[in-house]
């Protein structure tokens, strides 16, 4: 085995699960931590890239700053869904089978909608960092890469310490566990609900555009990351910040070596068949409540 | 000397770091009526959960009838007799009120008896539940349609279904007015009087006062207390971890 | 209405329907049909874990597509027998193969079925959401062994030639539009008596308050796997017949997303809790696509059916059957 081609492709995938681990930092909030399956959330991020490349393209700004601008909008837009999933689902205690064919439906739709819109053909955006590679003796960390990662991982630490030393931020993590408790300090759970679920969207949109700086795309790419995303989810452990981080560098490092070593075809299979392989053996995950 | 019908020996339960139930002895008798009591947080509930197989205990053992419960998942219990009603009622929503009876009928006393109940002879039986409990009259309609006081009977009456040889009786009368909760006492004594065993769990002391041949107090998990009534809540334990309150 | 007479009557109604179309002699409703007819074994099958249940499967493509490489699978092998097969085997092989369609349907049914059970033993224990990502996630890991298998073809897929006539009846299309029809008859059948039976009490427990099931002695693990069982199998039935309907077959499009969106949007559009539902819906939503594929485009046919799925969802979650209850029910009170 060629060490040189092992040790890159742990890097590529270190890298790669930097950025996955921004991807599912959404869901590790409105999944793990609100218990809203929102499988819809991959064509949120698909949105994002595609916003992104738009932006770029016609205005020539770089994808990623126009996520960050792009971040009240998404806020909006997640704010707007949950009051939708609220008043017809949660209030009536239904969640189940009629919230997730909701979101299944609002993955549908959006993805045929960026389908429509679009088209088929593979879109890619143009960055100053896209290209280049920074080399470090034998190892390779080519930028395109390396500063999405570097970004997702400013991303996820944001989150983290929004979450652990922010007011709100403890009542999201409170009002998984606890929402008596929360409404006797008189804060409505409903509406930090909406906030958490608001912000795992805004997500969406700077996951969207590290996506596209990483790899060209088209409206079907969301259902690659469906498995991903709830691999690394359930690998984590559900509502742990940091389960999740070092779930996705694993997936990360392991689809790249079976993708460099087998074949990139077996790369789905790696992330799905983790998930099952998880949820049979150990659900709680790793860092799991 | 009798063999009790259950008997749970050195039942502990955790949830994380959390000691739910701290090594609780229990023996019920065939035909008696137990209470149980204790604050809330108490573990009451968690132990009707671990005796009925909801919840799987870490240590500790309940036999029933001889037979020993551990590994066994909540229907195989509840098809050897052992019942248990619901706290906050769960009645099946999408069915009828006399369908709600049907389905321990169908399933627990079908599988015990080995065969197919019939159709007629479920029905038969589902009347005769509904009018010991007064809902015979609503038997068609849904279980939104029902008073606080009727959903707690048709929780009962749904246990009862199950023909238990046991019946453990969360909390069925919270909330509950004066007369209602007479009500449902008489309701469980006339339950006794066919021959079942009955724990009740509950907070009313008059109730439980009245209804109990042997009082049980839990605190924090652990029994502090168990004999008669009378003697129980003159105990100062109990009247300073609880009944002082 | 007793079992067997509800078979009499619906064996009444597709042989009518069949010599009509027959009569009109179009092949293309033929061809348009068997999509419909397909649309109700997939819908009908979906709804016996998904509404009476209350378990949702994603994953109605992988199961569909079970069927589908089982039978390319099998086609493969009859084209290279010799090369196959070891000597003393061939003239027994030679005999038994190429297998009859009713042949094919049958195994398919048992390989997806097995993998229901497998799955479901994995997943069924836990909440229903993940039971629900589990079968997502078997759609593609089923989709990736295909894709690297190139014995079915792999992603450059494989061709079908089917028989181009039958005996008695003519076209091979309507050979298998009979098959279809009868696998209809069988679902529908299924259905309708699970939902009278012991099984359907059950099953609705399971749906309504699994704890509370439980509680009542019902088994809800066994019952669960048979559901899954059930469901898987019909659906691999189903796709048994589809590579000779449609005669290339591709992952991409046995599998595509549109089986597993279409599965779950025609029960809940036409009624989840009556075994004519899935019926109502894939007739409606079925045509209702035909249509807009060819008038307008394929893209656009399937924004219609999320926006219909999120629609109902939202505003009429019993579907169509349960819209009209209310309708009728509002109307009977003084």
């Amino acid at each position: 085995m060629d060490i040189n081609l092992l040790i890159n492709a742990i890097i590529a995938g270190l890298l790669l699960g930097g950025f996955y681990a921004a991807v599912t930092a959404g869901i590790s909030i409105s999944f793990g931590m609100l218990d809203i399956v929102n499988i819809a959330h991959p064509a949120f991020i698909l949105l994002g890239s595609y916003i992104a490349y738009s932006l770029n393209v016609g205005l020539g700004i770089d994808p990623i700053a126009a996520s960050i601008l792009m971040l009240p909008a998404f806020y909006a837009l997640g704010a707007f869904v949950y009051q939708v999933y609220y008043v017809s689902f949660e209030k009536y205690g239904q969640e189940s089978l009629r919230g997730l064919a909701f979101f299944f439906g609002l993955l549908f739709v959006t993805e045929v909608i960026l389908l429509l819109i679009f088209g088929v053909d593979y879109r890619s955006v143009n960055a100053a960092y896209i290209g280049s590679s920074l080399s470090v003796g034998p190892m390779e960390f080519p930028l395109r890469l390396l500063v999405p990662c570097v970004v997702a991982l400013a991303m996820f630490a944001g989150l983290e310490l929004f979450l652990s030393r922010t007011f709100i931020g403890r009542a999201v993590m409170a009002v998984s566990q606890d929402p008596t408790a929360l409404r006797l300090m008189s804060v409505d759970p409903t509406r930090i609900k909406r906030i958490a679920f608001a912000i795992s969207i805004a997500t969406a949109s700077m996951a969207g555009a590290i996506l596209i700086v990483i790899q060209p795309v088209i409206p079907s790419v969301g259902r690659d990351y469906i498995g991903r995303i709830f691999a690394i989810c359930v690998l984590g452990g559900l509502g742990s910040l940091p389960g999740t981080l070092i779930a996705a560098l694993l997936l990360g490092v392991i689809e790249s070596i079976t993708s460099v070593f087998y074949g990139p075809s077996w790369a789905p299979a790696v992330s799905f068949g983790i998930l099952l392989l998880t949820l049979a053996v150990r659900p709680s995950g790793l860092l799991g409540r | 000397m009798t063999e009790p019908l259950l008997q749970v020996k050195g039942l502990s339960k955790r949830f994380g770091g959390f000691v739910a139930l701290d090594n609780v002895d229990l023996a019920v008798n065939p035909g008696e009526r137990v209470g149980l009591i204790g604050p809330n947080g108490s573990g009451k509930s968690t132990l009707v959960n671990c005796i009925c197989g909801t919840l799987h205990n870490e240590t500790g053992s309940v036999t029933f009838a001889g037979e020993r419960m551990n590994g066994l998942i909540a229907h195989e219990r509840t098809r050897r007799g052992l019942a248990r009603s619901f706290q906050l009622p769960r009645p099946f929503m999408s069915m009828s009120v006399a369908d709600n009876i049907r389905v321990p009928l169908l399933y627990t006393v079908a599988a015990r008896v080995g065969h197919h109940v019939s159709k007629a002879e479920a029905d038969a039986r589902c009347m005769e539940l509904l009018k010991l409990v007064a809902l015979d009259a609503k038997a068609a309609r849904s279980p939104r349609d029902l008073t606080q006081v009727e959903m707690r009977k048709l929780e009962l009456a749904r246990a009862m279904a199950a023909e238990p040889k046991l019946l453990m009786a969360d909390e069925s009368m919270a909330g509950l007015s004066h007369s209602e909760v007479e009500d449902i006492v008489q309701l469980l004594l006339r339950l006794n009087e066919r021959g079942i065993t009955i724990i009740m769990i509950e907070h009313i002391m008059r109730a439980v006062m009245s209804f109990s041949q042997r009082l049980v107090v839990l605190v924090s998990g652990r029994k502090i207390a168990d004999g008669k009534p009378d003697e129980v809540i003159k105990d100062r334990e109990v009247i300073g971890a609880y009944l002082g309150q | 209405m007793r079992t067997p007479v509800f078979v009499l009557l619906e064996i009444i109604a597709g042989a009518a329907l069949f010599l009509i179309l027959r009569a009109v002699n179009n092949d293309y409703l033929f061809f348009a049909g068997y999509t419909v007819l397909q649309f109700i074994v997939l819908s009908t099958a979906w709804n016996i874990l998904g509404g009476y249940c209350g378990y949702v499967n994603f994953g109605s493509a992988g199961f569909f597509a079970l069927g589908v490489y089982t039978s390319v699978f099998l086609y493969t092998v009859n084209q290279n027998l010799e090369e196959l097969m070891p000597e003393w085997l061939l003239p027994l092989m030679q005999a038994i193969f190429p297998l009859p369609m009713p042949a094919l349907i049958l195994l398919g049914g048992i390989v997806a079925g097995l993998v229901g059970l497998g799955t479901g033993y994995l997943t069924l224990r836990l909440r229903g959401v993940f039971f629900a990502i589990a079968t997502l996630a078997l759609a593609v890991v089923l989709q990736t062994f295909v894709v690297n298998w190139s014995f079915v073809g792999g992603s450059r897929g494989a061709y079908v030639i089917p028989p181009g006539t039958v005996p008695i009846l003519g076209p091979y299309i309507q050979y298998l539009f009979l098959l279809m029809l009868l696998l209809v008859i069988l679902s529908l059948t299924c259905a309708r008596l699970i939902e009278r039976s012991r099984l359907g009490y059950g099953f609705a427990t399971i749906r309504d308050d699994e704890l509370a099931a439980e509680a009542c002695g019902v088994p809800t693990l066994r019952l669960k796997l048979i559901a899954t069982v059930l469901s898987g199998a019909l659906m691999g039935m189903a796709g048994a017949p589809f590579p000779y309907y449609i005669g290339y077959v591709e992952p991409g499009s046995a599998f595509d997303l549109s089986y597993a969106v279409n599965s779950i949007a025609m029960p809940m559009i036409g009624g989840t809790t009556w075994w004519a539902g899935p019926m109502l819906g894939a007739v409606l939503l079925g045509t209702l696509q035909q249509i807009a594929t060819v008038t307008i485009s394929s893209a656009v046919n399937l924004l219609i059916v999320g926006l219909l799925l999120i629609g109902f969802v939202i505003a009429a979650p019993d579907g169509i059957i349960g819209l009209w209850h209310t309708w009728t029910s509002r109307r009977s009170k003084p």
